[in-house]
């Protein structure tokens, strides 16, 4: 029992229409099974939504899964939605997932994904992506 | 960290008093992860608490707990009121993991500013809540919340931590879970100050509300008799109704003094657990504990010593602190 516990709190999200989410819970259960608290919002996610959600619960990380293939579209304004409110790549680690073309990889990347994962990924990969990206407390 | 923790505290503090909603959030984190710059926080913010209508929502797991909250949020909203939402979800026992997924039914709140929800893990706590909630419900009223709405794990009988934490405890029942009722007239039915009878639109309703009223009338004469209130929170039906039932409750304690005996309970409750947690915590900082136990587990495994004597040598040797 330590005097100061802290929980990597993760926001699994997904953005638009497209109402497949098994690849979200698929991640948020294996983030779980890593110890970390997942905050899953469900499907059909405006960005605000994702960012006033990021905001309340203090997220330290970011995940979103999209298949719809409007991510270039989407993602950044969920970015935008968040810089709002002071949730920057700087101080929260923001990952994707989904059917991501591998010539948007470096886009998004270059945006402030720092993770992109696409069909197959590893959800081990993916957990020790999260526990080595995971910024320090401010 | 270049700040020390009660600069820290100060800052965070005077965000949320300007009422900066990241600066409550980021408030929220340091008293759940029971910091020290948590603790500051929450001795300067402890005087501007004591003013929101705490409302507890409990029910089993499936009755619509996270529905009938919504439901109830909007509702406050019509009236005006700004709204807190504090959602428990269980921890794995296993990983200490979670899945918080209350939110996910309660998407038509989002985009209101005045509604702040805050997802929290039970952490091990066994009662239906984590035991830091007591402190973020404190923290959001003293962030000048009207109705603070407190949603349980899914519980089953033993689960009645939220009694003491809420002025009024809403006990969801569905029907059609036939013989849960009676297995819950034992522990959980004695908390409910309200009884909300959710999904009313399905078939066996009208038994469940006589079982109910025959239960209720088991219990003799009292000061307060829980009303039922049937909703189908899905179409935000019986929202009026479950507000006005709430309401009532809250006058009553407050026009027969109960309100202040309650919150005194409470707060004494409170002030207990902590300093048996702060006794642990001082037992667990004494560096021969942790290499104490193994032995002593031994002795107990080997059916040599019971675990009552265990424990009295285990503390024993404990230099006063």
């Amino acid at each position: 029992m330590s005097e100061s516990e802290r929980k990597i709190r993760v926001i699994i999200a997904k953005p638009g229409l497209d109402g497949h989410d098994r690849g979200a819970k698929i991640v948020a259960r294996a983030l779980r099974d890593a110890g970390m608290e997942v905050i899953y919002t469900g499907i059909r996610q405006t960005p605000a939504m994702i960012a006033e959600a990021a905001l309340q619960e203090d997220a330290d990380v970011v995940g979103l899964s999209i298949l719809s293939g409007a991510h270039l579209e989407l993602f950044p304004h969920v970015l935008d939605a968040c810089a709002e409110r002071d949730i920057l790549p700087a101080n929260t680690l923001f990952f994707c997932g989904g059917i991501i073309p591998e010539e948007d990889v470096a886009r998004l990347q270059a945006i402030g994904f720092q993770g992109v994962f696409g069909p197959g990924a590893n959800t081990n990969d993916i957990v020790d992506f999260v526990r080595e990206r995971v910024p320090a407390p401010a | 960290m270049p700040r020390t923790a009660s600069d820290h505290a100060a800052t965070l503090v005077a965000g949320l008093r300007e009422g900066n909603r990241r600066a409550l959030a980021r408030v929220l984190t340091e008293v759940e992860n029971g910091s020290p710059a948590g603790r500051e926080a929450l001795r300067q913010l402890f005087s501007a608490t004591g003013r929101a209508h705490t409302i507890g929502i409990t029910g089993a797991p499936g009755s619509g707990k996270s529905t009938v909250t919504n439901m109830l949020a909007k509702a406050y909203r019509a009236q005006d009121k700004t709204v807190a939402i504090v959602a428990v979800d269980p921890s794995s026992p296993f990983t200490q993991g979670a899945i918080l997924g209350d939110r996910v039914r309660m998407q038509d709140l989002s985009g209101d500013p005045g509604v702040f929800i805050r997802s929290l893990a039970s952490r091990g706590a066994l009662g239906g809540l984590s035991h830091a909630t007591l402190d973020v419900v404190a923290v959001l009223d003293a962030s000048g919340r009207d109705v603070i709405l407190i949603e349980t794990v899914g519980a089953g009988q033993d689960e009645v931590e939220i009694a003491g934490a809420a002025q009024t405890t809403v006990l969801i029942n569905t029907p059609g879970a036939g013989d849960d009722i009676q297995a819950m007239k034992a522990g959980i039915m004695e908390i409910a100050d309200v009884l909300c009878v959710n999904k009313a639109d399905h078939p066996g309703v009208d038994a469940l509300v006589g079982q109910l009223r025959a239960l209720l009338s088991l219990g003799g004469e009292r000061d307060w008799q829980p009303p039922i209130v049937r909703t189908i929170a899905t179409q935000d039906d019986g929202a009026g109704e479950l507000v006005d039932a709430i309401a009532a409750h809250h006058d009553h304690l407050a026009g027969s003094g109960a309100l202040a005996a309650r919150e005194r309970d409470r707060l004494r409750r409170q002030v207990v657990a902590l300093a048996r947690a702060q006794l642990m915590a001082g037992l667990l900082r004494d560096e021969g504990a942790e290499s104490r136990l193994p032995q002593l587990l031994d002795e107990v495994a080997a059916r040599r010593l019971d675990p009552h004597s265990a424990a009295a040598a285990w503390i024993a040797p404990r230099r006063p602190a």
